[in-house]
Formats: structure tokens, sequence, C-alpha cells
């Protein structure tokens, strides 16, 4: 299933990040799965929320630097071995995972998987 | 066209022994005349006959702005005022003007030079010239107005301001050149836009801009605006005004009346001439000038030569546009460092926006600086790779306009003061 991501440069300083949930919450915006990449001095924030044009647009307003695109996310049962059949799937198809972020909660897990080939890779674990 | 050949196509040898005869008469002209510089050359133990040839300018005194502030106004000429045509003057910050007298001889020499800067454009004759430099006190409009008349080109005294009635003259007189400062340029262009007139429909070709720095994107936009090729000129009152040298059709540089002006580019720190090609304040020794001829009249501006022969057929020396002003220098690491060339860089790069800060620390021993800019939001991405293959693409051009690392650090969408010229820029944390 491909879904939104929203990715939000943020500079790396005290409340940064805080404001940046601020801004959410005042919205009402509600968040599925959230990821920090850090670099020094910027980080960059990926979140997956329930309302992406709602949550692009208050960010917007609140001078943050955004940017919106498609993701593969895959749910799979919470058990051993799910994950490695999914990679198994993509190395197959010859597919290059940049980035993968996951979280599994009663007995169901959700994984975020940035690809190289979004199409062949929702083909690929059809 | 070229309007003096024999001169402006003369062999580097001929121009050699010509710029040497006319070095060895102005400073016997000067050290006769002039109190200020007898004494500054009996303190440096020279006397005129020590100049044997143009290479032994090193050997002379500089002059600067304060100097002759020192001296206003006329301490440092060294004709009588009897002989005076004209009497020039640039607005000092300060207060008191500069004053520039020139004699008859003078003015001919500036329209010669006006006429061969006017050509070096692309003007002939047969052109019409709105000059909408100021006309007055200030050497804009009336060098660029000689220049033109001497080449038998129309010329329009619009003088600066009143902008509907520019554009009244503009429409109705159809010149095929303007000549005035790059930011009225970019005016007039907005207010034609504003008018509704397109630039296919008035008969501008070519612009003749200076007194003022100016970016290439400035140039760009100039350029689309009013339908034309923008040229640099250069001046300065104190030298002459504008036309010490301007661009040509291969715009690369602007070609300086070097059998007038002798130019010569200092290393900031040391004062010592630097090679072709390297930065550093311009420096002009009058050859000619009767009125008040300068020996190394320092201008602050920075710029950099090119003795090479350029493609347009002349031989004269090229000066590379103005990059800033040695007052706004760092030194870093021992590195002269010019916000200017920051700027630059950054206007080439799109993932970026102009605006920056530049922070100067110290660890150690060793100086840092750091560049903070504005991430493009367009080019904001999922990827910490490609965001650092944005930082590292910009970093290695800093680094090798610079000639030292930087640290590049990107910062969020309008987190930096915008500028609207006095931004502050540079943060100088070293405390030495």
């Amino acid at each position: 299933m491909t879904i939104k991501q929203i990715s939000v440069f943020v500079q790396n300083e005290p409340g940064r990040l805080l404001s940046f949930t601020e801004a959410l919450t005042r919205a009402g915006v509600n968040m599925t799965a959230l990821n920090l990449a850090d670099v020094t001095d910027y980080g960059i924030v990926r979140v997956i929320v329930d309302d992406t044009e709602k949550a692009v647009a208050v960010l917007k307003e609140n001078n943050y630097t955004v940017r919106v695109n498609d993701i593969l996310c895959v749910d799979v049962t919470d058990e051993p071995g799910a994950l490695h059949t999914i990679l198994q799937k993509l190395a197959e198809a010859q597919l290059n995972i940049s980035y993968m972020y996951g979280f599994s909660n009663s007995g169901k897990a959700s994984l975020v998987f940035k690809v190289n080939d979004l199409e062949k890779a929702s083909q690929a674990l059809l | 066209m070229i309007w003096n050949e024999p001169i402006e196509t003369m062999s580097r040898d001929e121009m050699h022994a010509l710029q040497s005869e006319r070095l060895k008469d102005t400073v016997a002209r000067v050290y006769q005349n002039v109190e200020f510089y007898r004494t500054k050359m009996q303190a440096l133990g020279i006397e005129p006959g020590d100049i044997k040839s143009i290479d032994d300018i090193v050997k002379l005194p500089f002059t600067t702005k304060k100097d002759l502030r020192d001296n206003y106004p006329f301490g440092i000429c060294s004709a009588p005022q009897s002989e005076f045509v004209r009497i020039h003057a640039s607005s000092g910050t300060t207060g008191k003007p500069t004053a520039v007298p020139h004699t008859r001889k003078d003015l001919d020499m500036f329209s010669e030079c006006s006429a061969r800067s006017i050509c070096c454009a692309g003007g002939t004759k047969d052109d019409t010239i709105q000059v909408s430099y100021g006309y007055g006190l200030f050497t804009g409009g009336l060098g660029l107005h000689d220049g033109a008349t001497r080449l038998g080109a129309g010329v329009i005294p619009a003088s600066s301001g009143n902008t509907r009635n520019q554009l009244t003259l503009m429409k109705d007189f159809n010149p095929t050149i303007l000549a005035c400062t790059p930011s009225y340029a970019m005016f007039l262009a907005e207010a034609l836009a504003d008018d509704g007139t397109k630039p296919e429909d008035i008969a501008l070709r070519i612009g003749i801009f200076g007194a003022e720095p100016w970016s290439k994107e400035m140039k760009a936009k100039i350029e689309a605006g009013l339908g034309i090729t923008a040229h640099d000129i250069y001046g300065l009152s104190e030298i002459m005004g504008p036309g010490v040298s301007c661009s040509c059709q291969m715009q690369n540089g602007l070609h300086v009346c070097e059998d007038h002006f002798y130019p010569e580019i200092l290393d900031p720190d040391t004062l010592l001439p630097v090679a072709d090609g390297i930065a550093g304040e311009l420096t002009f020794t009058h050859l000619t000038k009767e009125a008040m001829p300068l020996l190394r009249y320092r201008t602050r501006d920075l710029s950099s030569l090119d003795h090479s022969p350029c493609d347009c057929g002349r031989t004269s020396v090229r000066m590379a546009r103005i990059i800033g002003r040695t007052d706004d220098m760092l030194i870093i690491r021992g590195v002269n460092v010019f916000p200017s060339q920051i700027e630059s860089v950054l206007l080439e790069v799109p993932e970026v926006s102009p605006n920056y800060v530049i922070i100067v620390d110290r660890q150690g021993v060793l100086d840092t600086i750091e560049i903070q800019v504005e991430l493009n939001p367009e080019y904001m991405s999922d990827s910490v790779t490609e965001m650092e293959e944005i930082r590292r693409k910009i970093k290695q051009k800093l680094d090798s306009v610079l000639r030292i690392s930087v640290i590049l650090t990107l910062a969020e969408h309008k987190t930096i003061a915008r500028s609207q010229g006095k931004a502050k820029r540079v943060i100088d944390k070293r405390t030495l």
C-alpha cells in the first residue's frame, strides 16, 4: 500500500521539535508514525498523519519547510520472520531501501519503507 | 567598432613604453608642483630620476581618500585654478566633498575615454543615447554626455529621476542606448512593465550601467526587462568618471583605458602587487592628467586584472567587475574572504536562497568560518543522503572560490534576516 509521508526540516535546537508537535496539536492532527533522522545541525522529521493536507497547511503557516511524498507501507502479522519475508521479496526484485521504520502493536505490525521504485515494490509484495 | 585602434590594439611592448614615458612625465610634474607628493617621495627616499619605467611604479607613494580630504579643496592639484575649466566633486559621507578639477586637456581625455567605452559596449555614431545619470557635480551625466557627443551619437540629456518622463522619452525619441546606474535601470524596467510596454516596443538595444555594484542576477533581469545587452562601465570621480573601463561584446572583463590610468591590484594586507587573476584592491595612477594627477590612488574596490588579449581585438588590460569593497574584507586563517564572493556562489545554487550569515570564530588557534544558508523549500527532501549532497555541493563550491574550508550549515526557510542592504551578514566572534 502506498501512503503519504510528510518530511519536515528542523533545525537542531532545543524546543524546535516541540513547536512542531504544538502546531499539529493545535490543528487537531493525529500522528500515526514518526521517525527522526538526525544530522548534526538539522534533522528530518518524517511523519505519517491522519490528515496530510491539513498538517502541511499548518506546518507551512508556521514557516516549516516540508515535503510530501508517497511511501510504501506494509501491514504484517506480529510474528517472527514477518519482516524477513518482506525484505526477501524486495531483494529478489532488486530493490534498494534507503530508510525504513516500523512498529508493532496488539498482534499487528506496520512497516514503512523508502524504496527506489515504489511501483515495482508494490508489485513484488502482492 | 574600436574607437581608437592604434591605442586599444597596441602591442604590450608599445603600451609599456608609452606608459613608462607618461609616468616619468607625471612624476616629474607632481614632484615639482605638489608639496604633498614631494614630501611623501622624499620620505621614501626617492626622486623623479628613480622612475625609469612603468615597472618602477611600485616605488611610488600611495594616495588615499583621506589624503584628498586633508588637502581639500585643491591642495593636491598640479595646475593653477586659472587652468581649470570644470570642477566636479564627489559627495563625502563625512560631510566635506572631494573636489576634482579638470583642465581643458583633462576634459578632452575624459570625452575620449568615455567615447571609447560607449564603442566598447557596441555603440556607434548612429545610436541615440538616453543619459539618465545625474547631471551636475556627479561625473556620470556630463561624462557620458561628452563621450557620446564626441562619438557623434545623439544624446538625450534626461538626467536622473522623473520616471514618467523617462518612459515618455524612451517611447517617443527611440533611444537605442540607455546609460544610468543599474538600480535605476531596474527601476525603469519595472516601470515599463507596469506601464504595459513590452521590451520589443521600444528601440533600446544596449545598456551602459555603472557607479554601483550589481549582481549577475540583476543584470539578467535588466536585460530581459528592457530587451537589451547590458554592459558594465567603471569609473570614479577622483580618477575621471565613467569610462575608466568598460566591458566589450565578449563580456569577459572591462577594458581599461590604460594609456591614461595605470591599474594595479594590491594584496590588501601587504599592499604589494599581485599576479593576474588574483583579487585585491584596485589602484590607479594618472598618466596624463593635468589638474590633479594622483599616484597610486587606492580605490577600495576589489577586482583582478587580465593582461591576455581579448577576442574582441583589443589588447588593453581587462579588470574583473567589482566584487566588493576592501572595507568588507575578512581575514580568515590568513586568507582574504569577501562576503560578495560568498553571495555570488550562493546566487548560482538554486537549492538555497541567497540569504546568509557568516559566523567567524576561533577554536584554539584556528579561525573557523561558518556560513548559514536557508534551504529553498522546493529542494527539501525526505532523504538525508540527498540533503547532505546539497550541502556537500555548496561547500565544495565555496571552498574552491574562497580557497579555505568552510562549515556550511543549512538553516530553515525564513530564519535568516532578510537583507535590505543593512542586514548584519557577518558575526565575528574572535577576540584578538
